[in-house]
């Protein structure tokens, strides 16, 4: 499989104080890779890093084949904004299309096809003129993935997606990326859901406190060291 | 009836009336483009700000004896609008504390060279028309009618070309940014663009009741509808048919232009939200 981004010994930071360093791990085309760390472990930073939206410190991030910065589709979490903003659910999508605009200052047919077609593959053609206040939060981030898949359809890079959702929401929506992923999308995704990480992933990258501790496949990290101490943590919070 | 037509009609006679009216309709369509944005952005506060230091440059033209102040409160009011807006971003000192410090320090610098360097008799007069309007607008020469469309058209251009990335960068600044687009260069258009139309509506409400006008269109709207182009729309309507219903207010009943105006957009406001109580049960 072609490599498409690779990470070499990077450190994150900010302002001078280091966040996390020795990150170091590749993502190739058809990878579902997860990336697991508690709250302040530079998830967040390593995000906006791989976004080329904040360089690192040190070490580097390349990109191959024909992925540029801006061929990654992000799902965001949400933000405060958001939540009371009047707009139909087609604007949003369509909006995902701006990249590919440049200067122009309207949207092209095609453009529009591919919103239509994109909230066609996940399921939300009936709520097109839907505001988007008024959805669930499942529908909500199908809304927003379908806009990242408007702007980049390679790699998707997904900021714990099912954070907010109910139960049923969660598993809709892990399904709906699994499926993405099974129609050759790369799948980047960031959470502390190890239990659906093992699950859907095929590559874990586990940040600790300061540094990385594991990447591999899913099934070498359920057997690694670390892998082990997160499970039986993990079945001593849920039972 | 008769009476009140033989008046309108008499009053029609006079270009005076002709050029607030126009002018006060431009100004308000503008005024209202970017409200919605501004409002969704929680930048209200930044309109206010704005004229304040719009309050502050005119005091300074004023003292140079410039005869056509636009010369300086326009830049003036621009770099601010984007030093603002930086100072938000930064956040080293808190965005709306920033906003607060500029607006009432322009404004105390500004009354305070006006005191000290009167440029007629009766300063507080001045002061008043600076800050509420008042008259002003009533006595607009052609050059002002003029200047006015020319900036009204510059502004109308400016938001239909791109209106797109406005929507975009409003809705999700980060996303835009990851995607590739140059979100600050569009942040940077809104900031300058809203100073265009506080410089604009610095003669028809005055520097205090700016705000107002902006702001007050957009939340009606935002009442009613679902899309952020109908609330676009409908907040251009709204804000358009307040400030005719204003003006003629005002010179039927003698009552002042600026004021009238803004107690308009509160009624329809509230009118609005009156509506959308009803249209709200009917969805439930």
């Amino acid at each position: 499989m072609a490599e498409q981004l690779i990470c070499r010994n990077v450190t994150l930071g900010y302002e001078g104080d280091t966040v996390a360093s020795g990150i170091d791990f590749k993502v190739s085309e058809g990878d579902y890779l997860c990336i697991l760390g508690e709250n302040g472990s530079g998830k967040s930073t390593l995000i906006k890093a791989l976004l080329g939206l904040k360089p690192q410190m040190s070490g580097e991030i390349e990109r191959y084949g024909d992925i540029e910065v801006g061929d990654i589709g992000y799902l965001p979490q949400q933000t405060v904004v958001q939540k009371d903003f009047p707009a139909s659910v087609r604007e949003i999508v369509l909006s995902g299309c701006l990249p590919k605009c440049g200067l122009r200052p309207y949207y092209k047919k095609e453009e529009k096809q591919l919103a239509e077609n994109t909230m066609a593959r996940l399921g939300i053609t009936e709520l097109a003129n839907r505001c988007y206040r008024e959805l669930s939060g499942g529908q909500q981030q199908r809304v927003l993935l379908a806009r990242a898949l408007c702007a980049a359809q390679k790699i998707l890079l997904l900021d714990e997606p099912v954070t907010g959702l109910d139960p049923k929401a969660q598993l809709d929506m892990y399904e709906l990326i699994s499926e993405l992923n099974r129609d050759g999308v790369t799948i980047i995704m960031v959470s502390h859901d190890f239990t659906a990480a093992t699950k859907y992933a095929s590559h874990i990258l586990h940040i600790g406190a300061h540094h990385q501790l594991f990447f591999g496949t899913a099934a070498d990290y359920l057997a690694s060291d670390v892998g082990k101490i997160f499970s039986e943590r993990t079945v001593a919070e849920n039972g | 009836m008769g009476d009140f037509a033989a008046k309108l009609q008499l009053y029609f006679s006079y270009p005076f009336v002709w050029y607030a009216l126009i002018v006060g309709l431009l100004i308000a369509l503008c005024s209202s483009l970017l409200g919605v944005t501004l409002v969704l952005k929680r930048f209200s506060y930044i309109g206010d700000g704005l004229s304040h230091v719009a309050f502050g440059a005119m005091a300074v033209a004023g003292i140079a004896g410039l005869t056509n102040d636009m010369y300086v409160v326009l830049p003036i009011t621009v770099i601010s609008a984007i030093l603002l807006l930086r100072t938000g971003q930064n956040a080293k000192i808190n965005g709306d504390a920033a906003i607060a410090m500029i607006s009432v320090g322009a404004l105390a610098v500004g009354y305070m060279l006006m005191n000290l360097f009167p440029s007629s008799a009766n300063v507080s007069g001045d002061v008043c028309t600076t800050l509420f309007g008042s008259t002003s607008i009533l006595t607009l020469k052609e050059t002002d009618v003029i200047v006015c469309i020319v900036m009204s058209i510059i502004v109308i251009a400016a938001f239909l070309l791109f209106y797109h990335k406005i929507f975009a960068v409003t809705f999700d600044e980060n996303f835009m940014k990851a995607a590739g687009v140059k979100a600050n260069v569009y942040n940077l258009i809104i900031a300058v663009i809203t100073a265009f139309i506080i410089v604009l509506a610095m003669n028809l409400v005055g520097s205090l009741l700016i705000s107002a006008l902006i702001i007050f269109p957009a939340l009606s709207a935002m009442r009613l509808f679902r899309s952020f182009r109908s609330v676009v729309i409908c907040s251009a309507c709204v804000s358009v048919l307040c400030a005719g219903t204003g003006i003629f207010t005002s010179i039927m009943a003698g009552t002042p232009v600026g004021s009238t105006i803004v107690v308009t957009d509160i009624i329809v406001f509230f009118i609005f939200c009156l509506l959308s109580l009803f249209t709200r049960r009917k969805t439930n």
